[in-house]
């Protein structure tokens, strides 16, 4: 598809001699504890800083504090300590100018499904105030070769057109930041790698951060420069999937997630219990 | 309010008139029991003047006039709480409350969408009253907009408190959103003044913005003249639950933000 402008945000670099861009997310001590305070907290301490225009990926097993973190990232959730400030914008205080210029998507969170996909593009180019609305629509329709699908009931739709169609949710803001959870669980490996392959292209031509939560590690290796690993809610280690990989000694990044998940392997020294 | 503001609120009304525009079921349901309601109460109404003296016959008139302004207070709470369901049952809530749509903002959607669903349930119903029993709400006068409005209002207030239990329990109290002004039915004087309570019911009765509502009804109907006493009374109970319920909707969508609710309130 030929390269499309329109995908690029809102200016995400420094000018020459002026101060660093500010970054797409800063956490800084983020904890959340549900419940009473003797229970453990499901994020303790996460601090980490996402670039402008980095690709990066939140790995751990079930419960490991993903789906909270993110919570946390978008308003979701108050933490119960620490700060996190989104594209400049403290959540706490000022989430919803961070909100006009961020995005999300997950599969476990759907589009009202009687609504046909136009109608649903329609009412989140209201939601976050697009211009030329429907121009929007048929460009990202167009992209994400939705064009025969945009007055069907987003109900109706497969598991793999569903998600370009909340790809495009995702996109209709053309946000500097993006959260995918779990951006192709459930889809065949086709329509997977399709998607990943869009979300390398759209990455780079729109210089947009992307945080992705995944279990696909495969998928992680292709997409993500940096890797967080949570355990307990903690960040026990992190690094380019390449540096974790040979740190820890092993072929591929499915084989760390199993030593840091199990406290096997290298992960059984380097990795506290 | 500002443009985009505007935008935002028409946005999530455009969601529901879609809906609407997409479900036929959905928008036979908003008709059908204020319809019902209407009939039932009009041939009661037809028997009470065809067989009792005049004095009955009169009082008989007031029946369906509180039928008909009763449902306004009904759908109205209804029409909000059932829009905010709706988020719940298609799995969209987390899409809005990470949208830039403010929480006021999301009422006002609702509130929006609550007075088009009061439209449509009610006005065909007060058109059927004219043809059947040549009963008009408008015998009433003018005042009527004004009774219209308190009980669009105590509908409002009752559903922002319905959706507080809704974020605090989850979609389990979804029933609340059905049954709860049901339940404050025998108080709200609808079909008898306030005095056939016993004392002790009285001051909960008249802490109700309905109550004086449905007494300046029958002052207009009965006596011909607008109670301007009971009409305060409404419109300033009316602010005073707003106020409260509006408190304790945002207290129970910072204890859900807190508690982690909206991640999962469909469950």
């Amino acid at each position: 598809m030929p390269y499309d402008m329109s995908l690029r945000p809102a200016a995400t670099a420094a000018a020459p001699g002026t101060a660093a861009p500010v970054p797409a997310i800063r956490c800084e001590a983020l904890s959340k504890r549900y419940g009473k305070p003797d229970r453990p907290p499901a994020v303790d301490a996460l601090s980490f800083t996402l670039p402008r225009g980095a690709t990066w990926g939140l790995l751990g097993g079930n419960g490991a504090g993903k789906t909270t973190t993110i919570g946390m990232l978008l308003g979701l959730l108050v933490p119960t300590s620490g700060r996190v400030a989104c594209l400049g914008h403290d959540m706490a205080r000022d989430r919803f100018r961070a909100l006009a210029r961020m995005n999300f998507s997950s599969p476990y969170i759907a589009l009202p499904h009687r609504l046909s996909v136009r109608e649903n593009l329609r009412v989140y180019a209201h939601l976050y105030d697009v211009p030329r609305a429907e121009r929007r629509i048929a460009e990202l329709a167009a992209q994400l070769q939705l064009e025969d699908l945009l007055d069907r009931p987003a109900g109706e739709l497969s598991a793999g057109q569903k998600t370009r169609v909340a790809l495009a949710k995702a996109l209709v803001n053309r946000p500097a930041l993006l959260l995918l959870d779990e951006p192709t669980a459930s889809l065949d490996p086709d329509t997977g790698d399709w998607v990943r392959t869009w979300l390398e292209r759209y990455r780079a031509e729109s210089g947009a951060a992307i945080l992705l939560a995944s279990h696909n590690m495969a998928e992680v290796e292709r997409l993500c420069e940096h890797v967080l690993m949570l355990r307990r809610g903690r960040v026990v280690d992190q690094g380019s999937p390449a540096a974790l990989i040979e740190r820890y000694g092993r072929d591929d990044l499915e084989q760390v997630f199993l030593d840091i998940a199990r406290g096997t392997g290298a992960a059984a020294e380097m990795v506290p219990a | 309010m500002t443009r985009s503001a505007a935008r935002r609120v028409w946005g999530l009304m455009y969601r529901h008139l879609a809906l609407y525009r997409r479900s036929w079921p959905r928008l036979i349901e908003l008709m059908y029991w204020p319809i019902l309601q209407m009939v039932v109460w009009g041939f009661v109404t037809a028997y009470l003047a065809g067989v009792q003296n005049n004095v009955a016959s009169a009082a008989a008139g007031v029946l369906l006039g509180g039928v008909l302004l009763w449902e306004v207070a009904l759908r109205s709470q209804m029409g909000f709480s059932i829009s905010f369901l709706e988020e719940i049952w298609s799995r969209n809530l987390g899409h809005l409350f990470v949208s830039p749509i403010r929480p006021h903002e999301m009422v006002a959607a609702l509130m929006g969408m609550s007075v088009i669903r009061v439209l449509i349930g009610v006005v065909p119903a007060m058109g059927l009253a004219w043809l059947l029993y040549a009963f008009g709400v408008w015998s009433m006068g003018p005042v009527v907009i004004a009774f219209f409005a308190a009980l669009l209002l105590m509908g409002w207030a009752v559903a922002l408190g319905v959706t507080s239990l809704i974020l605090r329990f989850g979609a389990g109290a979804e029933t609340l959103a059905w049954s709860v002004l049901f339940g404050i039915t025998p108080f709200a004087a609808v079909f008898y003044p306030v005095a056939v309570l016993p004392a002790w019911l009285q001051p909960v009765a008249l802490s109700l913005p309905a109550a004086h509502v449905f007494e300046g009804m029958r002052a207009a109907l009965l006596e011909g003249r607008i109670d301007w006493g009971h009409l305060a009374w409404a419109l300033a109970l009316d602010a005073a639950w707003m106020a409260a319920m509006s408190w304790v909707f945002m207290a129970q969508l910072r204890a859900a933000r807190v508690k982690g609710a909206l991640l999962n309130i469909g469950e």
